[in-house]
């Protein structure tokens, strides 16, 4: 994970679904092919959204960790 | 991207506030997964078309027996009371972060949704092509059961 480097993070904590993936659908559109996208959030479902969001955009979930109760995604955009 | 879009149909026939979000929230989230989306708005459902009318619907608590309010049923037809549970449930929908129905509506507009208004609801409700959101187009089955004919996922709600 060290290589990974962070080109945009999103702060989409407290909002409640579908926010976090509508924003995240967004975000990514700053972001150049092969650069990385972090996203903080706090809604337990987003768990299951992401990958779902990753598995049928095409993008890649490079990582997912929990700390605190907070949810974070890093996010390769792949195309 | 040259592999097909999926699609995503929806018929949309409610417009109190727990009707007219599980439309939008799916509208929104299809489109942020790359779908086609088009909607059908017809009978109360049409309401959501109306210019100026999201922020304004309500929800009732007669007949939603599982509504989280510490009254007995049969209060709930009394005057004032929809007024108050549409009160409630809008300040639990803030506490939790929710997305207002009018925000939502922007997204789907602004992710080229394709959004249909029944022109024979707008006759039984005598409602004019002005009232109704720039956005949308006037049609009938024909044209939902076209674009729906082509979906991956349709949905009456």
């Amino acid at each position: 994970m060290s290589e990974i480097k962070i080109a945009k993070t999103l702060d989409a904590k407290n909002l409640s679904c579908p926010l976090p993936i509508l924003k995240t659908k967004k975000a990514i559109a700053d972001i150049e092919i092969g650069e990385f996208l972090e996203v903080l959030s706090t809604d337990p479902g987003s768990v299951a959204d992401f990958k779902a969001w990753t598995n049928s955009t095409g993008h890649e979930l490079a990582d997912q960790s929990t700390e605190n109760g907070i949810f974070r995604y890093i996010i390769k955009k792949t195309k | 991207m040259s592999e097909k879009k999926k699609r995503l149909a929806i018929i949309a026939s409610k417009a109190d506030i727990p009707g007219a979000y599980p439309p939008l929230i799916l509208a929104t989230t299809a489109a942020a997964m790359d779908y086609e989306v088009g909607i059908f708005f017809t009978f109360f459902g049409l309401n959501m078309l109306k210019k100026n009318k999201l922020n304004k619907l309500k929800v009732t608590p007669a007949g939603e027996t599982a509504m989280p309010m510490p009254i007995p049923q049969i209060v709930g037809i009394l005057p004032g009371m929809t007024g108050m549970a549409t009160m409630m449930m809008k300040s639990w929908m803030k506490g939790a972060n929710v997305a207002k129905l009018q925000e939502l509506m922007d997204l789907t507009v602004e992710a080229g949704a394709k959004l249909i208004a029944c022109q024979m609801t707008m006759d039984v409700m005598k409602i004019k092509r002005k009232q109704l959101i720039n956005e949308c187009e006037v049609g009938g089955a024909a044209a939902f059961l076209e674009f729906a004919s082509e979906a991956d996922i349709t949905l009456y709600m």
